[in-house]
Protein backbone atom coordinates (compact mmCIF):
# COMPACT_ATOMS: atom_id res chain seq x y z
CA UNK A 1 0.00 0.00 0.00
CA UNK A 2 1.18 3.49 -1.25
CA UNK A 3 2.06 6.15 1.82
CA UNK A 4 -0.35 8.26 1.24
CA UNK A 5 1.34 10.86 3.65
CA UNK A 6 4.33 11.28 1.66
CA UNK A 7 2.86 12.01 -1.60
CA UNK A 8 2.99 16.18 -2.68
CA UNK A 9 0.34 17.92 -4.05
CA UNK A 10 0.96 20.50 -7.06
CA UNK A 11 0.96 23.84 -6.18
CA UNK A 12 -2.96 25.15 -6.39
CA UNK A 13 -3.24 28.61 -7.45
CA UNK A 14 -6.52 30.10 -6.60
CA UNK A 15 -7.75 32.84 -9.14
CA UNK A 16 -10.97 34.74 -8.55
CA UNK A 17 -12.78 36.01 -12.34
CA UNK A 18 -14.85 38.99 -10.89
CA UNK A 19 -17.17 41.14 -12.73
CA UNK A 20 -20.80 42.75 -13.48
CA UNK A 21 -23.82 40.35 -14.42
CA UNK A 22 -23.39 39.65 -17.93
CA UNK A 23 -19.41 40.86 -17.95
CA UNK A 24 -18.51 37.28 -19.52
CA UNK A 25 -17.49 35.19 -16.32
CA UNK A 26 -18.74 32.16 -17.20
CA UNK A 27 -17.74 32.56 -20.63
CA UNK A 28 -14.01 33.27 -19.58
CA UNK A 29 -13.87 30.57 -16.99
CA UNK A 30 -15.34 28.47 -19.28
CA UNK A 31 -12.96 28.84 -22.58
CA UNK A 32 -9.42 29.31 -20.41
CA UNK A 33 -10.09 25.82 -19.02
CA UNK A 34 -11.97 22.70 -17.68
CA UNK A 35 -14.97 24.09 -16.19
CA UNK A 36 -17.31 22.03 -13.63
CA UNK A 37 -19.94 23.64 -11.37
CA UNK A 38 -19.75 23.92 -7.88
CA UNK A 39 -22.73 24.66 -5.92
CA UNK A 40 -22.66 26.10 -2.42
CA UNK A 41 -25.35 26.23 0.38
CA UNK A 42 -26.28 29.09 2.48
CA UNK A 43 -28.27 29.97 4.32
CA UNK A 44 -30.46 33.78 3.33
CA UNK A 45 -30.95 35.42 6.67
CA UNK A 46 -34.25 37.94 6.72
CA UNK A 47 -32.00 40.30 5.48
CA UNK A 48 -31.81 39.00 2.04
CA UNK A 49 -35.53 37.29 2.01
CA UNK A 50 -37.33 40.29 0.43
CA UNK A 51 -34.83 40.71 -2.72
CA UNK A 52 -35.43 37.06 -3.59
CA UNK A 53 -39.13 37.43 -3.16
CA UNK A 54 -39.47 34.79 -0.17
CA UNK A 55 -42.28 37.16 0.71
CA UNK A 56 -44.72 34.95 3.65
CA UNK A 57 -42.07 32.46 4.65
CA UNK A 58 -40.22 32.18 7.52
CA UNK A 59 -37.21 34.19 7.86
CA UNK A 60 -34.26 31.76 7.23
CA UNK A 61 -34.19 29.72 3.87
CA UNK A 62 -31.67 27.83 2.15
CA UNK A 63 -30.38 28.48 -0.86
CA UNK A 64 -28.33 26.89 -3.77
CA UNK A 65 -25.72 29.10 -5.15
CA UNK A 66 -23.95 28.15 -7.92
CA UNK A 67 -20.27 29.49 -8.78
CA UNK A 68 -18.26 28.63 -11.96
CA UNK A 69 -15.47 26.81 -11.64
CA UNK A 70 -12.34 25.94 -14.15
CA UNK A 71 -9.21 23.74 -13.70
CA UNK A 72 -6.22 24.36 -15.87
CA UNK A 73 -3.07 21.70 -14.97
CA UNK A 74 0.30 22.96 -15.38
CA UNK A 75 2.92 20.15 -16.00
CA UNK A 76 3.02 18.34 -12.56
CA UNK A 77 3.92 21.31 -10.73
CA UNK A 78 1.21 23.58 -10.36
CA UNK A 79 -3.14 23.65 -11.16
CA UNK A 80 -4.99 27.21 -11.75
CA UNK A 81 -8.18 27.19 -9.52
CA UNK A 82 -10.53 29.84 -11.22
CA UNK A 83 -13.32 30.43 -9.40
CA UNK A 84 -16.16 33.05 -11.07
CA UNK A 85 -17.96 34.96 -8.14
CA UNK A 86 -21.28 35.10 -7.78
CA UNK A 87 -23.00 38.08 -9.26
CA UNK A 88 -25.78 38.88 -7.24
CA UNK A 89 -25.17 41.58 -4.48
CA UNK A 90 -26.85 39.44 -1.87
CA UNK A 91 -24.06 36.73 -2.25
CA UNK A 92 -21.10 38.56 -1.58
CA UNK A 93 -20.38 36.97 1.93
CA UNK A 94 -19.70 34.15 -0.55
CA UNK A 95 -16.27 36.37 -1.80
CA UNK A 96 -14.71 36.53 1.35
CA UNK A 97 -14.11 32.37 1.63
CA UNK A 98 -13.19 32.84 -2.02
CA UNK A 99 -10.62 35.43 -1.80
CA UNK A 100 -8.76 34.42 1.11
CA UNK A 101 -5.69 32.60 -0.23
CA UNK A 102 -6.33 33.83 -4.04
CA UNK A 103 -3.38 34.88 -6.06
CA UNK A 104 -4.97 37.34 -7.41
CA UNK A 105 -8.66 38.26 -9.46
CA UNK A 106 -9.52 39.81 -12.64
CA UNK A 107 -12.16 42.00 -12.85
CA UNK A 108 -13.92 41.71 -16.28
CA UNK A 109 -16.01 44.87 -17.77
CA UNK A 110 -18.19 45.77 -19.82
CA UNK A 111 -17.77 48.96 -21.72
CA UNK A 112 -21.80 49.01 -21.79
CA UNK A 113 -22.08 48.90 -17.90
CA UNK A 114 -18.65 49.75 -16.71
CA UNK A 115 -19.92 51.18 -13.20
CA UNK A 116 -21.09 47.07 -12.89
CA UNK A 117 -17.44 46.80 -12.12
CA UNK A 118 -17.05 48.81 -9.25
CA UNK A 119 -17.82 46.62 -6.39
CA UNK A 120 -15.56 44.07 -7.35
CA UNK A 121 -12.65 46.70 -7.46
CA UNK A 122 -13.70 48.16 -4.51
CA UNK A 123 -13.48 44.86 -2.87
CA UNK A 124 -10.22 43.71 -4.09
CA UNK A 125 -8.82 47.52 -3.34
CA UNK A 126 -9.80 47.15 0.32
CA UNK A 127 -8.31 43.48 0.90
CA UNK A 128 -5.47 44.43 -1.14
CA UNK A 129 -5.97 41.15 -3.59
CA UNK A 130 -4.13 42.22 -6.62
CA UNK A 131 -6.17 42.45 -9.34
CA UNK A 132 -6.19 43.08 -13.76
CA UNK A 133 -9.20 44.58 -15.32
CA UNK A 134 -9.94 42.66 -18.65
CA UNK A 135 -12.19 45.02 -20.86
CA UNK A 136 -14.23 41.92 -22.22
CA UNK A 137 -14.47 43.32 -25.93
CA UNK A 138 -17.24 40.16 -27.64
CA UNK A 139 -19.28 42.89 -28.69
CA UNK A 140 -16.92 44.41 -31.07
CA UNK A 141 -18.00 47.50 -30.33
CA UNK A 142 -14.85 48.92 -28.30
CA UNK A 143 -16.75 52.04 -27.07
CA UNK A 144 -13.34 53.22 -24.45
CA UNK A 145 -9.99 53.50 -24.98
CA UNK A 146 -7.73 51.67 -22.25
CA UNK A 147 -7.02 55.39 -21.02
CA UNK A 148 -10.53 56.34 -20.64
CA UNK A 149 -11.70 52.76 -18.84
CA UNK A 150 -8.62 53.34 -16.35
CA UNK A 151 -10.24 57.14 -15.81
CA UNK A 152 -13.79 56.14 -15.50
CA UNK A 153 -12.97 53.14 -13.21
CA UNK A 154 -9.87 55.33 -11.02
CA UNK A 155 -7.60 53.10 -11.06
CA UNK A 156 -4.53 53.03 -9.16
CA UNK A 157 -1.69 53.53 -12.27
CA UNK A 158 -0.22 50.07 -11.57
CA UNK A 159 -3.04 48.06 -12.11
CA UNK A 160 -2.99 46.56 -15.64
CA UNK A 161 -5.96 47.12 -17.74
CA UNK A 162 -6.35 44.98 -20.77
CA UNK A 163 -8.55 43.92 -23.45
CA UNK A 164 -9.63 40.59 -24.10
CA UNK A 165 -12.35 38.46 -25.49
CA UNK A 166 -13.68 36.29 -23.31
CA UNK A 167 -14.76 33.89 -25.88
CA UNK A 168 -11.37 33.32 -26.94
CA UNK A 169 -9.17 30.62 -24.57
CA UNK A 170 -5.59 32.44 -26.08
CA UNK A 171 -7.36 36.01 -25.30
CA UNK A 172 -8.36 34.72 -21.85
CA UNK A 173 -5.38 32.96 -20.69
CA UNK A 174 -3.28 35.99 -21.89
CA UNK A 175 -5.37 37.80 -18.88
CA UNK A 176 -4.22 35.37 -16.56
CA UNK A 177 -0.71 36.05 -17.57
CA UNK A 178 -1.10 39.85 -17.27
CA UNK A 179 -2.68 38.59 -13.84
CA UNK A 180 0.69 36.73 -12.56
CA UNK A 181 2.71 39.09 -14.52
CA UNK A 182 1.43 41.81 -12.03
CA UNK A 183 1.62 39.74 -8.82
CA UNK A 184 5.40 39.15 -9.73
CA UNK A 185 5.81 42.52 -10.22
CA UNK A 186 4.20 43.32 -7.16
CA UNK A 187 6.24 40.69 -5.41
CA UNK A 188 9.60 41.43 -6.87
CA UNK A 189 9.95 45.28 -7.07
CA UNK A 190 12.75 46.24 -9.31
CA UNK A 191 13.82 42.93 -9.98
CA UNK A 192 10.71 41.82 -12.28
CA UNK A 193 11.30 40.84 -15.85
CA UNK A 194 8.50 39.84 -17.48
CA UNK A 195 8.52 36.32 -19.34
CA UNK A 196 9.57 36.48 -22.92
CA UNK A 197 11.14 39.68 -22.44
CA UNK A 198 14.96 39.63 -23.03
CA UNK A 199 17.80 40.68 -20.82
CA UNK B 1 -4.72 22.91 14.30
CA UNK B 2 -4.97 19.17 14.18
CA UNK B 3 -4.95 19.37 17.71
CA UNK B 4 -7.25 21.53 18.31
CA UNK B 5 -10.06 19.93 16.23
CA UNK B 6 -9.47 17.11 17.81
CA UNK B 7 -9.78 18.82 20.93
CA UNK B 8 -13.19 20.60 19.99
CA UNK B 9 -14.48 17.05 19.24
CA UNK B 10 -14.30 15.25 22.62
CA UNK B 11 -17.91 15.69 23.23
CA UNK B 12 -18.45 13.27 20.55
CA UNK B 13 -18.69 9.93 21.59
CA UNK B 14 -19.89 6.66 19.66
CA UNK B 15 -23.41 7.63 20.35
CA UNK B 16 -23.41 11.30 19.26
CA UNK B 17 -21.51 10.75 15.88
CA UNK B 18 -24.11 9.29 14.24
CA UNK B 19 -26.41 12.52 15.15
CA UNK B 20 -24.09 14.55 13.57
CA UNK B 21 -23.31 12.85 10.55
CA UNK B 22 -27.01 12.39 10.15
CA UNK B 23 -27.37 15.96 10.56
CA UNK B 24 -24.82 17.02 7.89
CA UNK B 25 -26.72 14.97 5.22
CA UNK B 26 -29.61 16.44 5.90
CA UNK B 27 -28.58 19.91 5.31
CA UNK B 28 -25.21 20.60 6.70
CA UNK B 29 -26.27 23.26 8.80
CA UNK B 30 -22.98 22.85 11.64
CA UNK B 31 -20.45 23.03 9.00
CA UNK B 32 -16.88 23.42 10.17
CA UNK B 33 -14.82 26.81 9.09
CA UNK B 34 -13.47 26.78 6.04
CA UNK B 35 -9.86 27.28 7.10
CA UNK B 36 -9.46 23.31 7.74
CA UNK B 37 -11.55 22.77 4.34
CA UNK B 38 -10.31 25.44 1.57
CA UNK B 39 -11.26 24.70 -1.65
CA UNK B 40 -8.08 24.20 -3.03
CA UNK B 41 -6.69 21.90 0.03
CA UNK B 42 -6.16 18.50 -1.01
CA UNK B 43 -7.57 15.30 0.52
CA UNK B 44 -6.99 11.69 -0.05
CA UNK B 45 -8.95 8.64 0.96
CA UNK B 46 -6.63 6.87 3.42
CA UNK B 47 -5.70 3.13 3.49
CA UNK B 48 -8.22 0.92 4.41
CA UNK B 49 -6.18 -0.44 7.09
CA UNK B 50 -5.85 3.01 8.40
CA UNK B 51 -9.26 3.10 8.94
CA UNK B 52 -11.12 3.38 12.45
CA UNK B 53 -15.29 3.09 12.54
CA UNK B 54 -15.21 2.77 8.99
CA UNK B 55 -18.37 0.72 9.11
CA UNK B 56 -20.43 4.09 10.23
CA UNK B 57 -20.08 5.25 7.14
CA UNK B 58 -23.18 6.67 5.20
CA UNK B 59 -23.54 5.97 1.38
CA UNK B 60 -22.41 9.99 1.25
CA UNK B 61 -19.23 9.51 3.42
CA UNK B 62 -18.68 6.71 0.90
CA UNK B 63 -19.33 8.53 -2.11
CA UNK B 64 -16.39 11.23 -1.53
CA UNK B 65 -14.16 8.23 -0.44
CA UNK B 66 -14.42 6.95 -4.00
CA UNK B 67 -13.79 10.22 -5.36
CA UNK B 68 -11.10 10.86 -3.39
CA UNK B 69 -9.11 7.60 -4.43
CA UNK B 70 -6.26 10.13 -5.99
CA UNK B 71 -5.41 13.44 -4.26
CA UNK B 72 -8.13 15.80 -5.06
CA UNK B 73 -8.97 19.33 -4.06
CA UNK B 74 -11.62 19.93 -2.02
CA UNK B 75 -13.42 22.26 -4.68
CA UNK B 76 -13.12 19.56 -7.40
CA UNK B 77 -14.49 16.98 -4.64
CA UNK B 78 -17.86 19.16 -4.57
CA UNK B 79 -18.38 19.45 -8.14
CA UNK B 80 -17.83 15.77 -8.57
CA UNK B 81 -19.65 14.41 -6.03
CA UNK B 82 -22.73 16.81 -6.84
CA UNK B 83 -23.07 18.19 -2.67
CA UNK B 84 -23.03 21.55 -1.91
CA UNK B 85 -19.91 22.61 -0.08
CA UNK B 86 -21.10 23.11 3.55
CA UNK B 87 -22.30 19.36 3.15
CA UNK B 88 -19.08 18.13 1.86
CA UNK B 89 -17.00 20.21 4.29
CA UNK B 90 -18.71 18.31 7.61
CA UNK B 91 -18.89 15.25 5.94
CA UNK B 92 -14.86 15.44 5.11
CA UNK B 93 -15.23 16.56 8.74
CA UNK B 94 -16.52 13.69 10.02
CA UNK B 95 -13.64 11.37 7.55
CA UNK B 96 -11.10 13.21 9.16
CA UNK B 97 -12.58 11.86 12.63
CA UNK B 98 -12.49 8.35 11.37
CA UNK B 99 -9.08 8.61 10.20
CA UNK B 100 -11.23 7.76 6.75
CA UNK B 101 -9.41 10.92 4.69
CA UNK B 102 -6.06 12.34 4.73
CA UNK B 103 -5.86 16.18 4.26
CA UNK B 104 -2.88 16.79 3.01
CA UNK B 105 -0.31 19.85 2.97
CA UNK B 106 -0.64 22.57 0.57
CA UNK B 107 2.41 22.80 -1.24
CA UNK B 108 2.84 26.60 -0.75
CA UNK B 109 1.41 27.98 2.75
CA UNK B 110 -1.90 29.99 2.53
CA UNK B 111 -1.66 33.21 1.73
CA UNK B 112 1.80 32.86 0.23
CA UNK B 113 2.71 33.71 -2.95
CA UNK B 114 4.48 30.48 -5.29
CA UNK B 115 8.05 30.79 -5.74
CA UNK B 116 8.72 32.78 -8.85
CA UNK B 117 9.86 29.68 -10.72
CA UNK B 118 6.47 28.37 -10.29
CA UNK B 119 4.87 31.56 -11.88
CA UNK B 120 7.03 31.44 -14.57
CA UNK B 121 6.37 28.15 -15.75
CA UNK B 122 2.64 28.43 -15.19
CA UNK B 123 2.72 31.45 -17.73
CA UNK B 124 4.74 29.31 -19.95
CA UNK B 125 2.31 26.55 -19.37
CA UNK B 126 -0.95 28.91 -20.17
CA UNK B 127 0.93 30.50 -23.37
CA UNK B 128 1.69 26.80 -25.08
CA UNK B 129 -0.68 24.64 -23.92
Amino acid sequence: MRDDRARSVPTAIKILVAGGFGAGKTTMVGTVSEILPLHTEEVLTSASTHSDDLSGVEAKRTTTVTMDFGRITIGDSAVLYLFGTPGQDRFWFLWDELAIGALGAVVLADTRRLADSFPSIDYFERRRVPFVVAVNCFHGNQQFEIPAVRNALSLDPDVPVVLCDARDRRSGREVLVTLIEHVRALTLGQAHTAVGTPG
Amino acid sequence: MRADHDDAHQWLDADAGPLVRAYAVTGGRARPGAGLFDLVTYVVAAPAGQRRNAVHLQPEHRALLEHAREPISVAELTSRAGFALGVVRVLLADLLDEGAVIRMAPAVAPGHVPDDDILQAVILGLRHA
